[in-house]
């Protein structure tokens, strides 16, 4: 099994981000195809349980799907054309273009997401400053604004609930959330202010250079992580070019 | 030293002033102010601050890197850090993993959590803004015992305002009472200051515990019935049931506590019962004479059906708002019933003069003091006169004046014949009031 659990979340961003850049510059099914089935097999081995990663890789299965029928339905006309209906015109050439579009999306998102379902976000934020060198300020400010989504769902929950209890919440129901939507702006806003308090009142703000009581580490299996990333995106490009697919596009 | 005065006397003010968290943007002052010879905001982390709300000063989401982030904006070296985030812990007496996530943590454990943080810091002065008025009784003792040890390990300078004097006068050394206008009314040692002001105090609202707030008589009641019944209730959001399912009756002239620690259900329990959550198992029941016509299920009443039947008062007064005047604010559910213009007029204006509201008509709701917003929370759910009340933690950090206020109104409600169910974790508002009470486990 491999402990991705452990890899510095940036090493993670960052393979992630490679495989994206070899992808997005062709738009041909044996790349993608290529790239998603060495995926596939890693994602294997990283002892993900099974509903867990369906369920969070979800929204990739269903995007995917979509895109492709999108562009089948639109896509670039080509070759023997099967179906025409007003814009709608099925060919050889939106086929092929639906195809690697489906493989692609998969190819980029499956991997994103499983990545960061194992990332915490303080660890995230320890990366992104200490090894990025992003301000301080901004990423401490960032991760702990994070915190408080939990606190927004509760809030928001609890402001539905208050509304049904004073009567209105039998109609206008559009009119109802924006209302809503304020309230918790609002909240939200009141409950920042406590926080950044909260978090002045610790010193965090001051002139003095910040320590970081967690160091974020950076060795082989970061380097590791980097050179998997790159050998599926080298390995795609170099199977998509001797078969002659490889198409170069660009923007 | 515990500083006292009644609401708006600039009490929480000083505090932050004290630990150099008042923006220049923030109002006018005037005078000075030293933390060991030098301007407080000059002096971060000489001053630690506790605040009131325990959810608001989490920072991180585990325990250690939360004590630790104070440390880390000082330029504290790493090793030190961690022995320092120990010490902490084991001062205050949190005895969890440093991993532990910081969002399971009690009310009262975020507080020790929050003054680890602090502690941390090595601060030589620690100051608390009403550190307790958000806990059950457990997590009270808790946090003021573990802010006694602090105290007499580090030889740090205590300062803590507190509505609730109980818990601090027998251990501060200096009582300090502020005026509402500013100014110094009393400055001494806690007996000297209680026996000289402390009667004056109480009428202010302080709880002073030689003069406790008044308690209403209850008059016999007239007959009961049953209005609601929970039969095999399980309660619990995203249908995970929490603790044993419960057969419970909701009688007229009869008000029933839910009491019960942290994270028991008792909230869970009240909105259910209130007919806004539905119930994981069993069944919330009207009677016929409560439905009048609506159907046997609340949860499956409208929103307006709702109003004349179950009223339900919120922990948090803010989510509750609609609007942006007081008296708009009342306006909203006698509105939603179609009651005439004047009908309206009279309940409001009635509302207004009963709750010690009527001052403030014009003002925005957002902008009043918490027991102001809490009477105008109470106020709205009695605009419609609902046969059943269910309240979440009426008296949560309210002062002894709103304190008994309140009582005395809800003695009147169930005197009156109304049904009345307070979730509670104040022993004082349950013995003043309950006629029954569970015990949530």
């Amino acid at each position: 099994m491999i402990p991705i659990a452990s890899v510095n979340p940036v090493a993670k961003l960052g393979a992630g981000l490679i495989v994206s850049l070899f992808l997005i510059v062709t738009i041909d099914w044996v790349s993608a195809s290529v790239a998603l089935v060495l995926e596939l097999a890693i994602i294997a081995f990283m002892g993900i349980e099974p509903k867990r990663f369906w369920l969070r890789t979800l929204p990739v299965w269903v995007a995917a799907p979509l895109t492709a029928l999108t562009i089948l339905l639109y896509g670039r006309y080509d070759g023997d054309v099967y179906f025409e209906f007003l814009f709608i015109r099925i060919s050889d050439g939106s086929i092929e273009l639906a195809l690697a579009t489906f493989l692609r999306v998969l190819a980029i998102g499956l991997p994103a997401v499983v990545l960061f379902i194992s990332i915490d976000p303080t660890d995230f934020a320890d990366g992104l400053a200490q090894r990025l060198r992003l301000p301080d300020r901004f990423v401490l400010g960032a991760l702990a604004a994070v915190r408080m989504v939990g606190l927004f769902l509760d809030d928001w929950r609890s402001l539905e609930l208050a509304r049904r209890a004073r009567g209105v919440a039998d109609r206008g129901r559009l009119r109802r959330i924006a209302g809503q939507g304020f309230a918790l702006l609002v909240l939200s806003i009141r409950r920042g202010s406590k926080l950044s308090i909260a978090m002045e009142a610790r010193g965090f703000g001051g002139d003095t250079p910040r320590t970081w009581a967690r160091e974020s580490w950076w060795g082989a299996a970061e380097w590791f992580t980097l050179v998997i990333g790159a050998l599926i995106g080298v390995a795609a490009t170099v199977v998509a070019v001797l078969t002659g697919s490889w198409n170069f596009i660009v923007g | 030293m515990l500083i006292l005065g009644e609401s708006g006397a600039g009490k929480s003010t000083f505090l932050h002033a004290l630990a150099g968290v008042v923006g220049d943007d923030e109002g006018e002052s005037e005078g000075t102010l030293l933390v060991d010879g030098a301007h407080p905001a000059a002096q971060r982390g000489r001053t630690g601050l506790v605040i009131q709300d325990p959810d608001s000063q989490v920072i991180l989401e585990r325990v250690g890197d939360d004590v630790a982030f104070g440390c880390e904006n000082l330029g504290v070296p790493r090793d030190e850090i961690w022995m320092r985030v120990r010490d902490s812990l084991a001062q205050v007496g949190l005895d969890v993993a440093l991993d532990r996530n910081t969002s399971t943590l009690s009310g009262g454990q975020k507080q020790r959590l929050a003054l680890a943080g602090v502690l941390a810091m090595r601060p030589g002065l620690i100051v608390l803004d009403e550190p307790t008025a958000n806990l059950d009784p457990q997590g009270v003792t808790d946090v003021r015992d573990a802010v006694v040890r602090v105290a007499e390990a580090t030889g740090a300078t205590i300062v803590v305002v507190e509505h609730r004097v109980a818990v601090w006068s027998d251990v501060v050394d200096r009582v300090v009472v502020l005026a509402a206008g500013g100014g110094v009314i009393a400055d001494g040692a806690p007996s000297e200051v209680l026996s000289r002001q402390g009667e004056e105090l109480a009428a202010r609202g302080v709880w002073v515990p030689q003069f406790p707030p008044p308690r209403p008589q209850r008059t016999v009641r007239g007959v009961q019935q049953t209005l609601l019944s929970a039969q095999q209730l399980s309660v619990g959001r995203n249908r995970h049931a929490l603790g044993v399912p419960l057969d419970l009756d909701i009688l007229s002239s009869h008000a029933l506590a839910i009491t019960g620690p942290n994270g028991a259900g008792k909230s869970t329990l009240a909105l259910t019962l209130g007919g806004l959550l539905a119930p994981v198992d069993g069944v919330v029941a009207a009677s016929t004479a409560l439905a009048a016509g609506a159907g046997e299920h609340p949860i499956r009443w409208k929103s307006r059906e709702l109003l004349t039947r179950i009223g339900t008062v919120f922990q948090d007064p803010e989510h509750q708002l609609l609007t942006s005047t007081v008296r708009a604010e009342l306006e909203v559910g006698p509105r939603a019933l179609k009651l005439a213009d004047a009908e309206v007029d009279a309940r409001v204006d009635e509302l207004l003069t009963r709750l010690r509201l009527d001052r403030l008509a014009d003002a925005n709701p957002f902008t009043l003091s918490g027991g102001e917003k809490r009477r105008l929370s109470v106020a709205t759910a009695l605009a419609t006169r609902p046969q059943v009340l269910v309240l979440d933690e009426p008296t949560f950090g309210q002062d002894s004046r709103t304190w008994s206020e309140l009582l005395a109104l809800l003695a009147r409600l169930v005197d009156e014949g109304s049904s009345v169910i307070a979730v509670s974790h104040d022993l004082d508002f349950v013995d003043a009031l309950a006629d029954s009470r569970i015990v949530l486990s």
